[in-house]
């Protein structure tokens, strides 16, 4: 029988300086400084087109192979690529205007007023999107008077939305007494689902795949969609399926934090090889959350804030096209209650075990995607170089097995990692931005295999003092090689 | 070697986890009085 295989894979960065001031350390950060932060704040965003050329987001978005990262001097920030491009080969860098535009398509509730002004240049923002020139965008262009938005900011638990330091419109609370409703989580949960949908729309346009055509979506975004009697029982794959005309799919949301890529894969996988269903997407949204999360280490350091994106993620899973890379579900790694949280242990479940079982080494795999972190954005806050760490945690279990020798670890590291290239946004950077990279290497007989592994922290919850983790292989397709 | 002393441990995600350092500082005497592991990422 054959392997299911991702058919295409679509990624997305959204630039939302605005925001930042809304990500949950910014905000708390603000609430207990004696000193007004937020001017500080402002003074260190970037602008879209710094952004746009910043190295590692060219990466994410498929314009540049992460191994170049290599070859550019850091700090990247300081050595943008002049004359870089916000499409890219898997998505595209949006930019604040047009993401307010897509924010108010995908508002079914009036939840956001912007002012009367603006209302119609963000929706003329978006229709120039070719990915928006023709679609029916509503009454998205409706504004209102500035005093009704201050009203309901002074009075009424309404947030604020700010555009290049100035108020042009707010966010509501929907209900007086539910916190699950209150402004800043739905501002959290529709930011995830408009991402979600624009990555959506991307993995479709790249697959050549009609909306119609998706049977079951699952969402891997981390966002806790629900009211005050099931906080984060709901669900976001329905939502942002229905805004990209996915009429013949049902969906549900995958919770495992930073780990929630790699379990919706795996199974997405599964229902596809059962025969259950044959076209199954998985989507993330971006992270309002975890916007500025690592602020302060960049102002001391007197660096660009750089967690100014929002990331999405898009992957189709279908049955084989006797081309694509195939999922290996014999290579499945997990990291079970009984493993013990020591990183050697989660290493062994989710590296060395899978790999036993389908008879390889560690070094017969040519590329690992692990936490895919950018190190410009955790270093700086002493957060360490989380990809760099997990690789040679990879090279310490190949020496232990006798594969390589201990001093061989950094060249390991080399041949057999890359640079962090994603935004710090939880479960984006889960191993997954490299799959596109990837698939297209192995399709281009630059590679034959590649193994993705992603850990999850599971005690953030209290309600268990369990790591988690999952992994799985891809390789090329077994007819291409025939 | 940590005997009568008392134990304020933070574990992390990518390095040792709290429970893991809690195991080995009671080992050696210590009284772990708060334990836990974050996420710096």
């Amino acid at each position: 029988m054959s392997s299911p295989i991702i058919k295409a894979c679509a990624y997305t960065l959204f630039h939302v300086p605005s925001f930042v001031r809304y990500g949950s350390k910014p905000t708390r950060e603000e609430s207990n400084s004696p000193q007004p932060l937020l001017p500080l704040i402002e003074k260190h965003l970037r602008s879209f087109e710094e952004a746009v050329e910043y190295p590692p987001n060219q990466v994410f978005i498929g314009n540049l192979h992460p191994d170049r990262l290599n070859d550019i001097e850091q700090p990247w920030y300081d050595h943008l690529l002049k004359g870089a491009s916000r499409d890219g080969v898997y998505g595209e860098i949006m930019p604040e205007e047009e993401f307010f535009g897509l924010l108010k398509l995908a508002d079914e509730f009036d939840l956001i007023w912007f002012e009367k002004e603006y209302a119609p240049i963000f929706q003329q923002k978006l229709r120039g999107n070719p990915l928006f020139g023709k679609i029916d965008l509503g009454k998205t262009d409706k504004g209102v008077d500035m005093d009704r938005i201050q009203e309901k900011v002074a009075g009424q638990e309404s947030l604020p939305l700010y555009h290049q330091g100035r108020v042009v419109g707010c966010f509501h609370r929907h209900h007086e007494q539910d916190d699950s409703l209150k402004a800043q989580v739905l501002m959290e949960n529709l930011m995830a689902k408009a991402s979600g949908a624009l990555v959506l729309k991307h993995l479709l346009k790249r697959s050549q795949v009609s909306p119609e055509e998706i049977d079951f979506i699952l969402s891997c975004s981390e966002e806790a969609v629900g009211d005050r009697y099931n906080r984060g029982g709901g669900s976001l794959s329905k939502a942002i399926g229905e805004m990209c005309g996915c009429v013949n799919a049902t969906g549900c949301d995958i919770k495992a934090f930073c780990a929630a890529p790699i379990y919706a894969i795996v199974n997405a996988a599964g229902l596809v090889k059962s025969g259950v269903f044959k076209s199954v997407v998985v989507v993330g949204g971006g992270c309002l959350a975890k916007l500025g999360m690592k602020f302060k280490g960049h102002i001391t350091n007197d660096m660009p804030i750089l967690e100014d994106v929002l990331g999405g993620i898009a992957f189709l899973v279908t049955e084989d096209d006797g081309e694509s890379p195939i999922i290996r579900l014999d290579s499945v790694g997990k990291h079970d209650i009984g493993s013990g949280s020591a990183q050697q242990n989660i290493m062994e479940s989710l590296v060395s075990k899978p790999l036993d079982r389908i008879g390889k080494k560690i070094t017969e795999v040519d590329k690992y995607g692990t936490e895919m972190h950018n190190p410009e954005v955790t270093v700086p806050s002493g957060s360490g170089n989380v990809p760099l760490n997990n690789y040679r945690m990879i090279g310490a279990l190949a020496v232990l097995r006798k594969e390589i020798e201990r001093g061989e670890i950094d060249r390991f590291v080399l041949q057999h990692g890359m640079p962090g290239f994603s935004p710090t946004q939880g479960h984006i950077p889960a191993a997954v931005p490299f799959l596109g990279h990837a698939i297209d290497a192995i399709k281009q007989g630059e590679m034959t295999n590649a193994m993705f592994v992603s850990k999850g922290s599971l005690f953030l919850g209290r309600m268990s003092q369990l790591s988690d983790g999952m992994s799985f292989l891809i390789e090329e397709n077994p007819a291409k090689k025939a | 070697m940590f005997n009568g002393k008392k134990a304020i441990i933070l574990g992390e995600r990518d390095g040792v986890p709290g429970p893991a350092i809690a195991a080995c500082m009671e080992a050696a005497g210590a009284e772990v009085i708060f334990a836990v592991t974050e996420c710096f990422v």
